[in-house]
């Protein structure tokens, strides 16, 4: 493409076409400067969170760190072994919760829903939910479940990411069903097969590694989730109940409490917290990612 | 399921018709229920959000939406200095944001070489994985200090007793926490959703166009000004609609970084607030009145979000079906 426009502005007369060519070049090569500077200063964000992540988390990461728990207030030392496993269990109920309905509805969009009004509906909606603030799943969950249940609990955190998670598999499930060529279904019902017997191991056996991208996908998007944790599961500076009722500790809510808090040890635990998560986090996301282009 | 993917083993019978035929039904409910489920979920949060706030609805009237007070002592709620907050930061980071966004999208289309590309475009959403507190510890500890030294403390000397400059940008005490910071870090958290949509959508432009347009002696930016934005146009609107929609909603980041103040400021310099961090700050010690009048910001965020979303969906869905 760049030697097609030497070519062709020779054959146009020097005396008219000069300026112009001047000035269209110059306006070329500015957008491409700016094009370029600009990608450059959105990768050099991602570089530079990270690096600041690994320079000030780094120093927090030790053995106490994943043994110990969260330090009161003045006292030395302490770890983040509470918040870590309350967050995989957050994190896991949340996807349990939201993996059978998601799969679910995501099947029920590319399977029956065809040509539906109420299938394009649901469709629109669940989009408008994929970009839902998160804070509103949060205080929905506060109003249906903590405010009648007394009190916080893991239980309505793990529903509120689950909500926020379900979105997430529906759009992915519909989205690798629809890729799976139909006559691979048309030959399983020639053999007689019903219906849900050629979803279940006919379309989704096809469809597998791209239905668990995008379970990983919501894995990875609720792991980091704050705001919907404060008005459910808020936090425990202690071990919580195995019941789950009770506020549990989690990393993000620790993160956030320690962040700015007076305490040395609680500001390096919160930077070692932040490296922790971000960094599980962006490894989920680039496993995710492979999955998808290999499995293409 | 994994039942069943045993029943359709090689030895499956047609006899075993009858417990097939009431698992199809089964499996047609549950998951027809499934996605009745994703609409009952928003009318919930729809219904919960009225519930919650009506209250405080009720006992300030529309003036809830107009007053400035934000009075727990005379249990006084008034919203608007939340939302000038996150209209005039989502303003502000649609202004930084989308700017770099659709630069960004012109490089991965037209300019990043083909091995370049994907590594670029990964990156470029990994911005989303990151998480909202993340952004909020960087625009806290790193970005926070320098923009006071580097541009609040330098502007103020330079706008002050301006007119209009002088109350827009003048920061009373830089501390580098503002609205206007908040509005920094939304924009680089609103790039990665811009910037891949309309990537997508400059890609799925055919290419015969481009090259006809090249063909007749286009540089490659009268090709993107004059081919591919007006071909890509409402898209790429219904694109920054949602980035739009993340950046009003968008909570912790903003939380961390927008000061917390309840008062209103002429200057994007001052601190301030936004729907969203007024409850996170609020929430765990709000009782009564007060909790009602959280939710009811909540129930203000929701009904904007949901038509920016609206809006942002019809745009994008439009070009996709052609």
């Amino acid at each position: 493409m760049t030697l097609a426009t030497p070519s062709t502005v020779r054959a146009l007369p020097p005396a008219t076409w000069g300026r112009v060519r001047q000035s269209r070049r110059t306006a070329d090569r500015a957008m491409k400067i700016i094009a370029t500077t600009f990608t450059l200063l959105a990768i050099s964000v991602l570089f530079w969170i990270l690096g600041m992540l690994i320079v000030k988390g780094i120093g927090g990461l030790s053995v106490a760190t994943f043994t110990q728990i969260t330090p009161g207030p003045g006292s030395e030392g302490g770890g983040l072994a509470n918040a870590i496993v309350g967050s995989l269990v957050l994190t896991f109920l949340g996807i349990a919760v939201a993996t059978p309905i998601g799969v679910l509805a995501g099947t029920y969009l590319a399977e029956y829903g065809k040509g539906s009004k109420l299938a394009d509906l649901i469709r629109f909606i669940n989009d408008i939910l994929l970009s839902a603030p998160s804070i509103l799943i949060g205080l929905f969950v506060y109003v249906i479940m903590v405010q009648p249940l007394g009190g916080y609990s893991g239980w309505a955190g793990g529903v509120a990411l689950g909500i926020i998670a379900i979105p997430v598999i529906v759009r992915t499930t519909e989205d690798m069903l629809r890729l799976v060529p139909g006559p691979l279904r048309e030959a399983g019902s020639a053999l007689g097969a019903p219906p849900s017997v050629v979803i279940t191991s006919i379309t989704w056996r096809a469809a597998k590694s791209g239905m668990v991208t995008g379970i990983l996908l919501a894995l990875a998007r609720i792991a980091g989730e704050t705001a919907p944790l404060i008005f459910t599961a808020l936090n425990n500076n202690f071990w919580f109940s195995p019941s789950l009722f009770g506020g549990v500790s989690n990393l993000p809510v620790t993160i956030y409490q320690f962040a700015s808090a007076p305490y040395e040890n609680w500001q390096q635990l919160a930077w070692a917290g932040s490296l922790i998560i971000t960094v599980s986090i962006l490894v989920l996301s680039i496993i995710a990612r492979r999955i998808v282009r290999g499995g293409k | 399921m994994a039942a069943v993917t045993d029943q359709m083993a090689p030895g499956a019978h047609v006899a075993r018709k009858t417990p097939k035929g009431t698992f199809d039904i089964v499996f047609r409910n549950a998951s027809f229920l499934s996605a009745l489920f994703v609409l009952l979920l928003l009318a919930g949060i729809m219904v919960s959000m009225v519930i919650g706030g009506w209250p405080a609805f009720r006992e300030m009237g529309l003036g809830f939406l107009t007053s400035s007070v934000w009075d727990t002592q005379n249990d006084q709620y008034g919203a608007w200095p939340a939302i000038a907050g996150t209209l005039s930061t989502a303003l502000i980071a649609l202004v930084i944001g989308v700017p770099l966004s659709l630069g960004i999208a012109v490089f991965l289309t037209q300019l990043a070489p083909p091995w370049f590309k994907q590594p670029v475009s990964t990156a470029i959403e990994l911005l989303a994985a990151v998480p909202s507190i993340i952004y909020g510890m960087w625009g806290l500890f790193v970005f926070v200090p320098l923009f006071a030294a580097y541009v609040q403390v330098p502007l103020s000397n330079i706008v002050e007793g301006m007119p209009i400059l002088g109350t827009i940008l003048y920061s009373r005490s830089p501390s580098g926490l503002g609205i206007l910071t908040a509005g920094f870090i939304l924009a680089f958290m609103i790039i990665p959703f811009i910037a891949s949509i309309t990537r997508d959508m400059l890609d799925q432009i055919p290419s015969v166009l481009r090259e006809s347009a090249y063909g007749i002696g286009a540089t490659t930016w009268e090709v993107v000004r004059h081919v591919l934005v007006p071909q890509a146009g409402v898209s790429i609107i219904g694109a920054i609609m949602l980035g739009l929609g993340r950046a009003l909603g968008e909570t912790m980041a903003v939380t961390f970084v927008v000061g917390n103040a309840n008062r209103l400021s002429g200057s994007i310099m001052d601190p301030g607030s936004t729907i969203a961090s007024r409850i996170a700050n609020e929430f765990n010690e709000a009782l009564g009145l007060q909790l009602n009048a959280l939710i009811a910001l909540g129930c203000i965020l929701f009904f904007v979000t949901f038509v920016v979303l609206v809006i942002a969906r019809i745009l994008v869905a439009r070009v996709k079906s052609y």
